[in-house]
């Protein structure tokens, strides 16, 4: 059996290093397996966090040759072995342990955006075609890879007026709902940091669900803010008209 | 000496997966305070993985189902052997709670007038999965975590129960350890839920996620709760066989829901020759009448690759066995030639994602090669029909780790329902036996002192075992000895194995922190596998016939004896487990009419649809 080098990150906030480990692969393993392999032989203690080794939970991303990734989807055939493999942490977040990072500040900026809320007295009947846009960034399965590699956060650490891509997303994700009623404009030109994005298209490039976060996501939304909060004619039909956000939506409400 | 923190709740739910959100849902909204205890993150747990869909008998698709159709289903595929009282809740219950989710923001697939789509899966008779193309279960955890959230849930994340705390018979909480950090926390709670999932990682060969290592089978029997059915494993017949480092990855059932048939090395569709007496009648006999079914020919009857899992997997087995395998020790699944490549990357994204992927392979031009894998446990905790409380005052249990729903043999589909319907019920039954508690709640201080003192004692032990190793050897000898296939003898001898593997897993060493230690946490999971394990293996020899998930080489046929009774396993006095069979609830005579209909014909006369 042939063998590569792994060299991984050793360590905790007060820093660490790089430690070697030279493992015996088989045909179709994954970065995870061989990470598995060095816990179960040499490093019992070598701390990662993974669920699932089927790319469906979004726990095991990591930086691979300095590439942001989930180790469970990367097959060593897929990556140069013939030199020693790097495998660090992801960067934008406190390390805990070796290859696993505090992602906590994710789940509490979650809570900035407002809940689902259904236009009342609505029959349930949407279209699949008003919810093919919806379904696309419901499949994000949180492995926050969008969010280390945002230059906002990574390099700027913009972390208290700004929300990230994966967050952005879910905004996205609520606000065209066919049914949704809330309005989260004001939450993404604040707090939400939407104009901090330069729509480098670093997140979409390492989305493992291939989510086109900033054309389909981001844009759009940008678009609306800048519609609510910068167009000078909508500003003043809006005033005018004090309306808040769509009219209503309707049972089979279009999407707009 | 060891410090600890102190966390007071009044419905304490271990587990974050479909069944503990829904019953932490169900929990606040009754005004309790409640806490979530997940060993991941929150979103990740198993339910996650869940691919094709959650049965419920919506009737959008095809207007004639309907929750009696849905019961006759659930129980047939269980050997009949299901609690009749928790199929009949839950049959009733499934569409609402699937209502409920697309209101707190679901988005499921649509049909073409704009409800609720369904699609096929085996055992059911109509189309009744409410589904997201392959990712339905992350559809659902989201929804419910999102939700849960919304109504400020208090989740502990990362965070392991060692054992629950009792106190006069009665659960008042558990001890855990934050994985972070190592520290320990101390939970009071006047009730605690069980929502812990199921063992898959006791078997080499699994689809589970690595948290599915039983610790609520254990947890709750080593407080004398009684766990039933044990015996009953589910072999998913579709799991990925390549390369090796994937073997055991789910295959989603939905790939036959949409079309994809079996065939062996020589091309044949052998689930033709292997459709059981009892389901003779109700699937097509050759493949032009399967071919006009997946056509949408309603006169024609269901394709045999539809039928339960439990048939299926046996099928695959046997075709191995005799030599007709593909190259890598399964069968070929072809979708490929059946549906056009933008259908198949519609419906089943993530399976092309993953096969192209993991496998090289493009499932949309070529067939996928795939064999059983250990996906699900039947059996479970015992629990009362209509709230899921145990026999131990305190203590609920909702969702895979609870027993007695799906009998013998699971329907796909049927899980994702079941953890909304009974995670709700448990949620509610344990918040308003939390409200009725007075007096004070203790915990005894020597029995955490003492549990502390256990957990860490691998870190001063060092000519201990390799916990990894260790768990290479259980998980090893159970696939061997009480897999897809049993017989007396290797049972006898797991039961041995068990007994040295018991003594091991408490002599075991682990170096390094505290802090996310994952050598340490292994040692303190083998120590609750081994306890599961050995309830697996004495019902599975108590059970001397073949049927569901039970298969017996030397009983290879279902007896009528053991169609009369379920297998509950004690703990006693001394901490030993024995088996007791206990005759089957007695189910009203208008539901076993519907129960025992022959087909839909005579079903739909007797329930006058």
């Amino acid at each position: 059996m042939p063998s590569v080098t792994f060299r991984v990150f050793r360590g905790d906030q007060a820093g660490g290093e790089l430690k070697d480990y030279t493992v015996e692969v088989q045909e179709g393993m994954v970065v995870l397996d061989v990470i598995h392999k060095i816990q179960a032989e040499q490093a019992p203690d070598l701390a990662c966090r993974w669920n699932c080794k089927a790319g469906k939970c979004g726990s095991c991303g990591a930086e691979v040759n300095g590439k942001p990734t989930l180790m469970c989807m990367t097959r060593l055939d897929t990556i140069d072995t013939s030199k020693p493999v790097t495998v660090r942490p992801m960067k934008t977040f406190p390390v805990i342990r070796d290859l696993v990072t505090d992602v906590k500040w994710n789940y509490e900026v979650n809570k900035k955006i407002k809940p689902f809320t259904p236009a009342p007295n609505t029959n349930w009947i949407m279209y699949q075609e008003d919810v093919d846009r919806v379904q696309e960034f419901r499949k994000c399965i949180e492995c926050f890879l969008c969010q280390n590699v945002c230059h906002v956060l990574r390099e700027h650490n913009e972390k208290t007026g700004f929300i990230g891509p994966r967050f952005l997303v879910r905004t996205a994700s609520l606000e065209m709902h066919p049914l949704d009623v809330e309005n989260r404009l004001e939450m993404l030109k604040n707090e939400g940091g939407i104009g901090y994005c330069n729509i480098t298209k670093c997140c979409t490039e390492v989305c493992p669900e291939h989510i086109r976060i900033t054309d389909n996501a981001i844009i759009p939304l940008k678009e609306r803010v800048v519609d609510e909060y910068y167009d000078p004619v909508m500003s003043f039909f809006r005033r005018l008209f004090a309306s808040k956000k769509r009219p209503e939506a309707a049972g089979t409400a279009a999407d707009d | 000496m060891e410090s600890y923190t102190i966390h007071d709740y009044d419905v304490l739910v271990i587990g974050a997966g479909g069944a503990g959100l829904r019953a932490a849902i169900a929990a606040m909204e009754m005004g309790a305070k409640v806490g979530v205890v997940t060993k991941s993150l929150l979103g990740k747990a198993h339910t996650v993985m869940a691919e094709g869909g959650m049965a419920a008998a919506l009737g959008n698709v095809r207007p004639e189902d309907n929750w009696k159709v849905h019961f006759r289903d659930t129980l047939k595929g269980g050997g009949m052997l299901n609690n009749w009282k928790m199929v009949m809740n839950y049959t009733k219950e499934a569409p609402e709670r699937v209502r409920e989710l697309e209101r707190w923001g679901a988005v499921f697939d649509r049909t073409p007038d704009g409800k609720i789509n369904q699609r096929n899966f085996g055992g059911h008779s109509y189309p009744r999965l409410a589904h997201v193309g392959d990712r339905t279960g992350l559809e659902l955890i989201r929804t419910l975590q999102d939700h849960a959230v919304k109504l400020g849930v208090h989740a502990h994340m990362e965070t392991t129960i060692y054992r629950l705390l009792t106190d006069a018979g009665r659960v008042v909480g558990a001890l855990g350890f934050n994985r972070q950090t190592g520290e320990f926390l101390v939970f009071r709670a006047k009730a605690v839920v069980l929502a812990t999932g199921g063992l898959g990682r006791i078997y080499q060969i699994t689809s589970n996620s690595w948290e599915c290592t039983g610790d609520g089978f254990s947890l709750a029997s080593m407080v004398g709760a009684d766990l039933i059915d044990m015996e009953f494993i589910q072999f998913h017949p579709t799991g990925m066989v390549w390369p090796p480092s994937v073997m055991g990855i789910l295959v989603t059932e939905g790939v036959r829901g949409e079309g994809g048939v079996l065939k062996n090395s020589l091309g044949r569709r052998f689930m033709f020759d292997n459709i059981p007496e009892r389901y003779k009648g109700e699937f097509a006999e050759t493949e032009e009448e399967a071919e006009r079914w997946l056509q949408g020919d309603r006169s024609a009857r269901r394709p045999p690759e539809l039928l339960t899992r439990d048939v299926v997997a046996r099928a695959i087995r046997k075709e191995v066995n005799e030599g007709r395998g593909s190259p890598h020790g399964g069968v070929f699944l072809d979708i490929a030639s059946r549906r056009p490549a933008d259908y198949i990357k519609k419906k089943l994204p993530s399976m092309y994602h993953q096969f192209m992927k993991l496998g090289n392979l493009d499932i949309t031009k070529e067939p996928m090669e795939v064999g059983p894998t250990c996906h699900y446990v039947m059996g479970g905790v015992r629990v009362d029909p209509d709230t899921q409380a145990t026999n131990v005052p305190g203590l609920y249990a909702a969702g895979e780790v609870a027993g007695g729903l799906h009998g013998a043999n699971r329907l796909g589909g049927n899980s994702l329902s079941d953890l909304v319907v009974f995670g709700r019920r448990a949620g509610m039954a344990a918040a308003e036996y939390a409200a009725q508690q007075t007096g004070s709640f203790q915990v005894d201080e020597a029995q955490v002192r003492a549990y502390i003192a256990e957990a860490l004692q691998p870190f001063n032990n060092p000519q201990g075992e390799n916990p990894f190793a260790l768990m290479k050897e259980l998980r090893a000898s159970m696939q061997k000895n009480a897999g897809i296939m049993r017989e007396e003898g290797e049972l006898k001898a797991q039961l041995d194995i068990l007994a040295d593997l018991k003594k091991r897993a408490w002599n075991t060493s682990v170096s390094g922190s505290r802090a996310y230690n994952p050598g340490w946490h292994t040692a303190l999971d083998i120590r609750l596998m081994v306890e599961v394990s050995e309830a697996v293996v004495l019902a599975a020899l108590a059970r001397k016939e073949s049927r569901g998930g039970h298969a017996r080489l030397d009983y290879p046929d279902p007896d009528p004896h053991f169609a009369k009774i379920n297998h509950v396993i004690k703990r006693n006095p001394d901490g030993s487990l024995s088996v007791v069979a206990e005759p089957l609830p007695e189910m009203p005579e208008e539901l076993r009419k519907i129960a025992e209909a022959k087909d839909l014909k005579e079903l739909s006369e007797i329930v006058g649809a």
